[in-house]
């Protein structure tokens, strides 16, 4: 059609254009219309509705000139080709006109002289040194790519393919919904926009050694004087995310680019989450506590951006402004650090996508393959825990406070959906690995055994007839058992690990005792009430079950709130110490006297309750620990408060 | 003694017939004269002025009125520091004008210029607004990248300065 019209407008030789170029030379009018003509409005309305219409529109000069630009001719040539096409004399980029002088570009380019004739031969494409055909020039100038060096050592790799990406998506996008008749060699566009874009690459890896200055580079002369809401760009943003996600793959998903959501460019991509949480955690191992602001800054002025920009980045991604970054919060200061690398100016305001509750409530999924308590933690529908954290002055206390808190309310109130987001996952992890979880002491631990202990009791009964798996574990914990009566019972010796236990945390040693204590008082009125429930049938480990799932939730709050450590939470603390060391002491006399096939469910049902203990234990000689450093923290940032108070003048 | 900060901010706001200046100044401890250069003492953190005349003028209220600040920080010497005597009250009064201090724990000076003429503003109002100031103030110092004794250039500094200023028109 366009070498109808050409033929048919008259003005200048007939045009006659292979396929491929009619595909390129009318993608690349419409986008010089596109963007000379609309300016709101998703992108991929206007290229499609121009293309529908190429005959009708103009490409406005500005594009038009960019584009000429790019083909990095001498500027007396694009004169002469503009004047040849015939766009002076009939004073606009007709798609005759645009044809012609493409055609006369790649004439210059290939090294014929500029002539009318020329566009008579069999030529290659002409080549734009545009990373996305956006008819916005984003290499404005060759050598301003090699004059900056900027190492930027934490840059993805992922943004090399990105523009290759780009075109190939730009390509697709732009043939998928006209070019239908001219379907059949789709792969060539791609193939010629990726030869300009390897060619550009070649160019600048020549002149750094690694890869990701080369990017960053060709990056900076990225600009966005429109932003994200503008109608052209409007369709890279999605590509951005798009090409990200598949970066190291050809194919991409069109989804999308389709999607005209006004916040692509703030959205943050699988791929980018991953990254920025590695990097999270190469500065902070535990991805549920925070970054100082210290060590961010120094993170982040690795970036090479001004202060002020990383200044208001700062205050944009820091919600609370507590001056340490979480996770969502550190995800998003890395986006707006990456978005404005490439040249998105600065958003006024913290961008919905970016925002914590978004960040949490849409990456659950990702750090389950990271850490348990990632997951755990993340993937807890109690989006007020990390604002939590937050909102305090970072004494871990209460952040520990918080994490059962919502670990329990959670197990208590939504079991479900708990076990359906976090325990389908959790429990396989966790049946994997308790052996580990149980014997690191450190942060990640903590959580870990959190989570195993609510995790293994609900595991426990969804297979309350389940004896094979708790088995090895029981006999690793009973070396370390708190179960007291246990050990009373099974391990004369074990006291002794007993009165290790005590000393770990010296500072509050009243809470464990009463526990203990009245766990063996406990054991004669409890006896009936785990004797029935153990001496039943399958059916029963199962009702067991529920009553020890909430006990051993109710133990962790009652440690957290001391001012409540009211008689109903010892109680149903020392059920759970209780319903064991009675189940045990009980059937254990108790057993001789019944059935073998009584013996086997009391034996699982101690098993069980020996795992609940064990865990617990360990859960309560941690935090306990976690206290008192909490203390120790407190004591000395109250010291530093008495000094920091205004002294007198005097 | 030892631990207290050099620097101080003072932020003076002006109303005039519904018009709001908005100053901040930053100061520093005289006594700690010796210790730091001359120039870093008592220089203007943040200044802001709603109506753009005469702000000269008002750079210069602001300075002197940090002497009587100064006095009214040492008056309070021996008395307990908290929120009530964070907040200093009316500098002076001029014919034209009154000026309120505040002044935080760190010795960052606040000071707003009040328009006599506007009547409605009460003193639990300029409370309120120091209160403002000094959390946005602490939010600014939570950032890594401010280096105290920079000027302040948070936006959202600068924007609930801004919102205190037309609240007050």
């Amino acid at each position: 059609m366009e070498a109808a019209a050409g033929g048919g407008c008259g003005s200048g030789p007939p045009l006659l254009l292979s396929e491929g170029e009619q595909q390129c030379y009318s993608e690349l009018f419409a986008r010089c219309a596109a963007a000379g003509a609309a300016g709101g409005g998703p992108g991929s309305g206007p290229p499609e509705a121009a293309r529908a219409v190429p005959s009708a529109a103009t490409a406005a000069a500005g594009p038009v000139a960019d584009l000429f630009r790019a083909s990095q001719l001498p500027a007396e040539t694009l004169h002469q080709i503009t004047e040849l096409c015939g766009a002076k004399r009939v004073g606009y980029f007709g798609p005759t006109q645009f044809y012609i002088a493409l055609k006369l570009i790649a004439a210059a380019q290939s090294g014929l002289p500029v002539r009318i004739e020329s566009i008579k031969c069999e030529l290659p494409l002409p080549r734009f040194l545009m990373s996305k055909t956006d008819a916005e020039i984003r290499f404005g100038n060759p050598t301003e790519l090699h004059g900056t060096k900027v190492q930027i050592p934490y840059l993805i790799t992922e943004k090399n393919t990105f523009k290759r990406m780009d075109d190939e998506d730009k390509q697709q996008e732009t043939q998928s919904p006209t070019m239908s008749p001219l379907a059949s060699p789709p792969s060539s566009p791609p193939h010629y926009q990726r030869v300009p874009l390897s060619h550009a690459y070649g160019k600048l890896r020549s002149n750094t050694e690694q890869m990701h200055p080369a990017p960053y580079e060709a990056r900076q002369p990225l600009v966005q004087p429109e932003g994200p809401s503008s109608g052209a760009p409007g369709t890279k943003p999605p590509r951005h995310q798009a090409s990200l996600i598949r970066s190291f793959s050809v194919e991409r998903e069109p989804q999308d680019n389709n999607s005209n959501y006004p916040d692509e460019p703030w959205r943050i991509t699988e791929e980018q989450r991953e990254y920025y949480v590695n990097q999270f955690r190469s500065l902070q191992p535990d991805p549920s506590s925070f970054i100082s602001g210290s060590v961010a800054k120094n993170f982040f002025t690795k970036s090479k951006l001004s202060i002020p920009e990383l200044s208001y980045i700062w205050e944009l991604s820091d919600a609370d402004c507590d001056g340490a970054l979480t996770l969502p919060e550190f995800c998003a200061a890395f986006h707006l650090i990456v978005a404005r690398k490439n040249g998105y100016p600065l958003p006024e305001g913290l961008p919905p996508t970016l925002q914590t509750e978004y960040l949490q409530a849409a990456f659950p999924k990702p750090k389950r393959e990271c850490a348990l308590f990632d997951s755990y933690s993340e993937s807890m529908p109690a989006n007020q825990q990390p604002r939590d954290l937050n909102r305090m002055e970072k004494l871990s206390v209460k952040d520990m406070a918080d994490f059962p808190v919502p670990t329990q309310d959670v197990t208590s109130d939504d079991k479900q959906g708990l076990k359906s987001t976090a325990d389908e996952a959790l429990a396989k992890d966790v049946s994997e690995d308790p052996a580990t979880s149980k014997d690191s002491n450190s942060l990640k631990a903590r959580p870990r055994s959190r989570s195993y202990s609510s995790t293994s009791i609900e595991e426990a009964m969804k297979r309350g007839e389940d004896p094979p798996t708790p088995p090895p574990r029981p006999q690793k914990t009973h070396s370390r058992a708190s179960s007291l009566d246990l050990n009373k019972v099974f391990q004369p010796n074990v006291p002794a690990t007993k009165s290790g236990l005590l000393p770990p945390p010296p500072a509050l040693p009243p809470r464990p005792c009463p526990s203990q204590s009245e766990q063996a008082p406990e054991a004669e009125i409890h006896p009936q009430l785990n004797r029935a429930p153990s001496q039943a049938a399958e059916s029963s480990p199962a009702k067991k079950d529920i009553p020890y799932s909430q006990p051993p939730s109710k133990p962790i709050r009652r440690k957290f709130r001391p001012e409540n450590p009211a008689t109903e939470n010892q109680d149903t603390s020392t059920a759970v110490g209780g319903p064991a060391s009675a189940a045990t002491v009980k059937p254990h006399a108790a057993v001789q006297k019944q059935s073998s096939k009584q013996k086997k469910a009391i034996q699982t049902a101690i098993r069980k309750n020996k795992e609940a203990n064990a865990v617990l234990a360990r859960l309560n000689s941690e935090l306990q620990q976690q206290l008192k450093e909490v203390h120790q923290e407190r004591i000395a940032l109250e010291n530093q408060l008495e000094q920091l108070r205004p002294v007198t003048v005097l | 003694m030892r631990v207290r900060s050099c620097d101080s901010l003072v932020l003076v706001v002006r109303v005039l017939r519904g018009r709001v200046l908005v100053v901040c100044a930053h100061g520093a401890d005289p006594r700690h004269l010796s210790c730091r250069h001359p120039f870093l003492q008592n220089y203007p953190l943040y200044i802001r002025s709603a109506p753009t005349e005469n702000e000269l003028k008002f750079h210069y209220m602001v300075h002197t009125s940090l002497d009587v600040v100064d006095e009214k920080i040492s008056a309070m010497g021996k008395a307990l520091v908290d929120q009530r005597e964070l907040y200093l009250g009316l500098l002076y009064p001029t014919e034209d004008y009154k000026v309120y201090g505040y002044v935080t724990n760190s010795k960052v000076k606040f000071v707003m210029v009040v328009d006599s003429s506007n009547t409605a503003l009460r003193d639990n109002e300029i409370r309120s607004m120091f209160r403002k100031l000094h959390n946005s103030y602490t939010d600014v110092m939570c950032n890594p990248f401010y280096n105290p004794g920079d000027r302040i250039q948070s936006r959202a500094f600068d924007s609930m300065v801004t919102s205190m200023m037309i609240q007050v028109c």
